[in-house]
């Protein structure tokens, strides 16, 4: 073989070990039976996994995050879909400006936006903790809710809705009887997405974060900070194969790529 | 309110921003007739029908219905149905709830829904597809669902956009048999928006000819394809020697001519291809092109006039390219066209 015919294959091993490894590692880990968290794992045990059930700050942080996500995504939602809708039916002056500024979050870096949030909402207006991660996390998700949910606006006839409206139905009636029934699976799908985005979100929850309230990523980072067992690893895991399961899920009864 | 008319558009204006679509428009339409709004892209006769169900506002001038003036009603209050062009059926609901759909909302339930929407389907033959989706049937079947779904609902008007023209051409005759029949059996006044100029000689009780947003000519088949008032019209239905008249003489790019027989007073004639003689007569042309098409022949020629097109039985001898031929355009036989644009 020439050095030609073996890029492809060298390149390709390369990327999916990046990827993957780092992943196959911490699942390794989590499995020690040692003390500290180390790779290649010492012995084979369940007790690290079993220990993160039992951290009290885990299950206060994991509340928070499945509140977050949950919360945070729907309000994305509501605020998302009617933006959606007007960006896609009518021809608003100024749609590509709100577009851009929709879709800011995934551009900006969160560590800036989480600054700038402290720095000029939190601090000077005195938001509560939970207040100030609850509309972060919801101004996170916007951008997704609003481009997924667009994209099946998009695919659907504008006609449809005429014709709602000559059969006796209202513009609002024939909003919630013809166009949400046949988004459903784009709204869905943006809810996932908003979901697993806001529930792996670090930096600006770092930035928010405050005494007794944490996500759980930022737990995890400051439970590393002072005892370096694998029980994060353990959690992580956990994290990830319910990420991985919700997704998989997600593409077999929706057809998640579809929209995404 | 007059029986002739049940619909009217009195000097209504319709606009898109500053751009005006439709201006100052008058149309009278009786009850039970089948009209026909014909012309090119961009004339107004879709504005037009979006205006009267109701989908786009009024600039200014007035939309009367059976007595009401419905200039300002909504759309969903006008009792005006519309067939889309794209049918617009529900793709989330089955062939039965897309029917079913108007009459819910007008408060239906139980055994006097079922009933209606049963005889709804009934009547374009799709009783037995009631429980599939709009995606699982033929463009043709979705026209007859979109058609039976604003039947049921029993409008005063019912328009239909370019109704034939996304169908093949076994099924466009078929839809249309389909229409007249539809239109016989309810008396429902229908408006249809077309194109296609054969589509409208064939399904219409009354053609009206529009052009950049005003009427051009009102009349029946027979009166647009015989009788065009405009070198517009005569252009649109067929015409293809269409020359202005000017003291009694032809106007033509090689310049004034006189015509055989006596001159008639218009301000312009038109003659079909089949009207011009060919073989005598005091013009002389040059064929310059010819095409076959089965019944008849069809040829180009070069002449003093410019080009002229005629048509002549193909059972009569062929002529080859560039062979010098007499004809002649015979007065008595053209269209009179008061408008030369």
């Amino acid at each position: 073989m020439n050095a030609r015919s073996l890029f492809i294959p060298v390149t390709l091993f390369l990327v999916i070990a990046f990827l993957i490894g780092p992943f196959l590692i911490i699942v390794a880990a989590s499995f020690s039976a040692g003390e500290t968290l180390a790779f290649p794992p010492q012995g084979f045990s369940l007790r690290w996994i079993a220990k993160v059930f039992t951290v009290e700050s885990f299950q206060a942080s994991f509340a928070m995050s499945l509140f977050l996500a949950i919360g945070g995504t729907a309000a994305a939602l509501v605020l998302g879909i009617p933006a959606s809708y007007a960006l896609s039916r009518y021809k608003l002056p100024g749609a590509e400006i709100v577009r851009t500024v929709v879709s800011a979050p995934i551009i900006v870096p969160g560590i800036i936006v989480g600054l700038a949030l402290l720095r000029y909402i939190v601090v000077p207006f005195q938001v509560g903790i939970t207040l100030a991660l609850f509309v972060a996390h919801t101004a996170l998700v916007l951008p997704y809710a609003v481009r997924v949910v667009s994209a099946s606006l998009d695919n659907l006839r504008s006609d449809i809705e005429e014709a709602a409206v000559l059969l006796g139905s209202s513009r609002l009636g024939a909003f919630f009887r013809v166009v949400m029934p046949n988004i459903r699976g784009g709204i869905m799908s943006a809810f996932i997405l908003g979901f697993v985005t806001s529930f792996n979100q670090v930096p600006v929850s770092l930035f928010l974060s405050g005494p007794g309230v944490r996500t759980l990523p930022v737990d995890m980072i400051a439970y590393m900070e002072i005892v370096f067992d694998p029980s994060v690893a353990a959690l992580s895991s956990l994290l990830a194969f319910l990420s991985i399961g919700i997704v998989f899920a997600a593409e077999r009864f929706l057809g998640f790529s579809r929209y995404v | 309110m007059s029986d002739a008319s049940y619909l009217s558009l009195e000097k209504l204006t319709l606009a898109y921003g500053d751009t005006v679509a439709v201006a100052d428009l008058d149309l009278d339409i009786r009850k039970g007739e089948l009209i026909a709004l014909l012309g090119p892209s961009g004339c107004g006769k879709t504005t037009t029908m979006r205006a009267i169900a109701g989908l786009l506002p009024v600039k200014s001038g007035q939309v009367r219905l059976d007595g009401a003036d419905m200039t300002r009603v909504p759309a969903n209050k006008r009792a005006v149905g519309l067939v889309f062009q794209s049918y617009a059926l529900f793709p989330h609901l089955s062939v039965y709830e897309n029917v079913a759909f108007g009459l819910k909302l007008k408060g239906m339930r139980g055994a006097e829904l079922d009933t209606k929407v049963q005889a709804g389907l009934k009547s374009v033959g799709l009783s037995s597809f009631a429980n599939r989706k709009p995606a699982e049937l033929s463009g043709g079947q979705q026209q007859r669902v979109a058609l039976a779904r604003s039947m049921v609902m029993e409008p005063k008007v019912l328009l239909l956009d370019e109704p034939l023209s996304n169908l093949d051409a076994r099924l466009r005759l078929e839809m249309r048999t389909e229409l007249q029949r539809v239109q016989k059996e309810t008396g429902v006044t229908m408006i249809f928006v077309t194109h296609d100029q054969a589509e409208a000689l064939a399904l219409a009780d009354r053609i009206v000819v529009m052009k950049g947003g005003a009427i051009e000519q009102i009349g029946t088949p027979e009166d647009i394809y015989n009788r065009p008032v405009s070198s517009f019209v005569a252009d649109f239905v067929g015409f293809e020697n269409i020359f202005p008249l000017e003291g009694g003489k032809l106007r033509t790019s090689g310049g004034l001519i006189e015509l055989s027989g006596e001159a008639p007073s218009a301000a312009g004639l038109a003659w079909r291809p089949r009207m011009v003689t060919l073989g005598t007569g005091p013009f002389r042309g040059t064929v310059r092109g010819t095409s076959f098409a089965g019944d008849s022949r069809e040829y180009l020629l070069d002449t003093s006039l410019g080009a002229i097109k005629a048509e002549v039985e193909a059972a009569l001898p062929a002529h080859a390219l560039g062979a010098d031929l007499l004809f002649d355009l015979p007065a008595g036989k053209a269209a009179l066209l008061s408008k030369f644009s």
